[in-house]
């Protein structure tokens, strides 16, 4: 391969140095496997083709017959990225929502008709027949010749006697000589096609990319359409998180305190003729000060724990688990600190997550693991519920995807019913300098 | 008692060495950061010191860490900790580092000077002086733990008012019973949670140990 790095390409992953046996019977396998791909692929272009060349009843077709284009590019794109770690982005526009009815076949049409990534793909179902199927099948072809080069080694003379002179690629086989040169070049073919078939896969999946992924303009608009839910979201969270702390204040400290200057007036006028009563407004009102003091803390920790801002998410993590009402185990491999804002997103989710597994789960244990690697911030908790969580209902994960999704993060529950349910949130993030360590190591 | 104070804020510190001062304690060394406390904390080896939390220069838990530290150097000072925020993780960390001569409390509690007073004697005398708020952070997860769930409603209570500090004079005022009633609850706390007698009078401070600790 040349050296220079490919569009979508993995750098670590998919590079083919050398030779090596098994891998090429791996990619002889892959190879063949592509083969069919491209047949597969010939069957579903005469599908559209057709159903776009019968006017009428067919443009109802297209539609289906698309569909099934894609299925076949969406395993194209899986094998891409598992065979040779070429990563080809999955189309970035949604399907929008269509009417029933007739109507409903024309909106369809129309969107498949104009959407860029639906047009890519038609063009890539016509033309993986043959250039696809070309690449896929180059290294079987060599097998193929490996066999019928050792075969003419051996019956080369006398079948090329019955059928009146017969050759191997520029070699004439007219006597043992030359048939036994059919069998070495037929030998050498193996290891060649052994070497091939890695490269012909790792090709084949490179000219997938060019032909599938979407250009950079279109990318750009998903981006950008991303970015702009998200944007709108975050300001829907903020706003929210605003309006919560406004009404806690006002119902709590701000309350307590206009109480606390009523109280000390009434003591102030009652000075000189009860003192008795004075007392009692004054113990009232140290009582009172006491309670806005707790509750301005509990709304701290609400907005900014203290521990998160002193130690950082893992301590901060600990400190969650400790007051845990169901027994929670931490692990962490984190040799740095996230930036703060990120800190603070996972602090709030795992927080969440974590009050979830209290109140709904039923658990008994429960797990949580922190850890940092290619550039993810990775959070799995784990607990021994009776699973049935489910992002899509809950308002509580969906606010917490949200949260998350600001940050580019990701949110995936796993919850069967009957448990385990496992959670697992990934934040793409840098980590700041090394750790100091914490006094206390272990958990 | 000679007293180590770390305090950046000026009135509090003022306010505080006044105090203390008042009821006929001597100030050895009143220190505003946490580099400052961990030398005057070493140097000086006071009866106890009290020690803000949050300090210059970064403003997080540099209290705690010079307090930690000298703790390593000189197992069992008593330091009597302040703070804004009460956080069960540093209330463990300062129970693991040695367990005697302890006291977590919200800064708030300084204005009820006698109940203050009274835990600055206690920690130097090497008990366990908890705020309450620490304690009510971690009956929640508390109750579900194996050990304890063994322990009655009573005894619960009174471990809580143990890990307070209190005597068992003190908790029999509070809960209304007998002093002998506390004492049985107490050994019945022991035994529950396996803290044979050769333990010694450290059983108090073990107990809470365990209350707050697995």
């Amino acid at each position: 391969m040349d050296g220079t790095t490919q569009p979508g390409e993995s750098p670590s992953s998919g590079e083919i140095k050398g030779f090596s046996v098994p891998a090429g019977f791996v990619g002889l396998r892959r190879a063949l496997a592509l083969c069919w791909m491209s047949i597969a692929a010939l069957g579903r272009s005469l599908a559209v083709s057709g159903a776009i060349t019968l006017v009428g009843p067919g443009l109802g077709m297209v539609p289906r017959a698309m569909e099934g284009v894609r299925a076949l590019s969406n395993r194209r794109r899986a094998l891409a990225a598992r065979w040779s770690g070429v990563r080809i982005p999955a189309p970035a526009g949604r399907r929008p929502p269509v009417p029933a009815g007739a109507s409903g076949v024309v909106a369809r049409y129309r969107w498949i008709m104009n959407d860029p990534q639906m047009r890519r793909e038609f063009v890539w179902v016509l033309s993986d027949p043959v250039a696809g199927a070309f690449l896929a099948f180059f290294p079987i072809a060599l097998l193929l010749g490996s066999a019928w080069g050792i075969f003419l080694a051996f019956f080369g003379v006398s079948l090329s006697e019955e059928w009146d002179g017969l050759w191997y690629y520029f070699i004439p086989i007219g006597g043992s000589a030359t048939a036994v040169f059919a069998g070495v070049l037929g030998v050498l073919h193996l290891p060649l096609a052994l070497w091939v078939a890695p490269r012909a896969v790792r090709k084949h999946a490179l000219y997938t990319h060019a032909m599938l992924a979407p250009s950079e303009n279109e990318m750009m608009a998903g981006r950008i359409e991303h970015l702009a839910t998200t944007r709108s979201d975050a300001a829907d969270t903020q706003m929210a998180e605003i309006r919560r702390i406004e009404r806690d204040l006002h119902d709590g400290a701000q309350a307590r305190l206009v109480a606390m200057g009523m109280n000390l007036d009434t003591a102030e006028r009652l000075l000189e003729t009860n003192p008795e009563a004075v007392r009692a407004l004054l113990i009232e009102a140290r009582q009172s000060s006491a309670k806005a003091l707790q509750e301005l803390r509990n709304l701290v920790r609400g907005i900014h724990p203290p521990v998160l801002a002193d130690r950082g998410l893992v301590d901060a993590v600990r400190s969650l688990a400790m007051v845990c009402p169901v027994p929670t185990e931490v692990t962490v491999d984190l040799p740095g600190r996230p930036e703060m804002p990120i800190e603070s997103a996972a602090y709030f989710a795992i927080s969440e997550i974590l009050t979830n597994v209290a109140k709904h789960s039923n658990a008994d244990r429960a797990w949580i693991d922190v850890r940092y690697d290619h550039g993810m911030l990775r959070v799995t908790i784990t607990d021994t519920g009776h699973g049935g969580a489910d992002a899509a209902r809950g308002t509580g994960l969906r606010g917490v995807e949200r949260r998350l999704a600001t940050f580019d993060g990701v949110l995936a529950v796993n919850s069967p019913v009957n448990g385990p349910t496992m959670v697992t949130m990934e934040l793409p993030c840098e980590l700041s300098s090394p750790k100091t360590t914490s006094s206390l190591g272990t958990d | 008692m000679r007293i180590v104070l770390a305090e950046d804020h000026f009135l509090l510190r003022d306010g505080l060495i006044r105090l203390l001062e008042a009821h006929g304690h001597e100030i050895v060394a009143a220190v505003e950061n946490g580099a400052d406390l961990l030398e005057s904390l070493t140097e000086k080896q006071p009866d106890v010191a009290i020690v803000d939390v949050r300090l210059p220069p970064n403003f997080t838990d540099e209290g705690l860490r010079a307090v930690l530290a000298a703790r390593r150097e000189t197992p069992d000072l008593p330091v009597l900790l302040l703070s804004q925020y009460v956080e069960p993780l540093y209330a463990r960390e300062l129970l693991s580092s040695g367990g005697c001569g302890i006291g977590y409390i919200l800064k708030g509690r300084v204005t009820n000077g006698a109940q203050f007073l009274d835990s600055i004697r206690r920690v130097a005398e090497g008990g366990t002086v908890m705020d309450p708020d620490v304690i009510s952070q971690l009956l929640v997860r508390k109750e579900r733990d194996e050990n304890m769930s063994t322990l009655s409603g009573r005894e619960r209570e009174v471990l809580v008012w143990v890990a307070q500090g209190r005597s068992n004079a003190g908790i029999a005022q509070s809960l209304f019973i007998s002093e002998k009633a506390v004492a049985k609850h107490i050994s019945s706390i022991f035994t529950k949670l396996g803290l044979l007698p050769a333990d010694g009078d450290n059983r108090r401070v073990l107990a809470v140990l365990a209350y707050l600790d697995q």
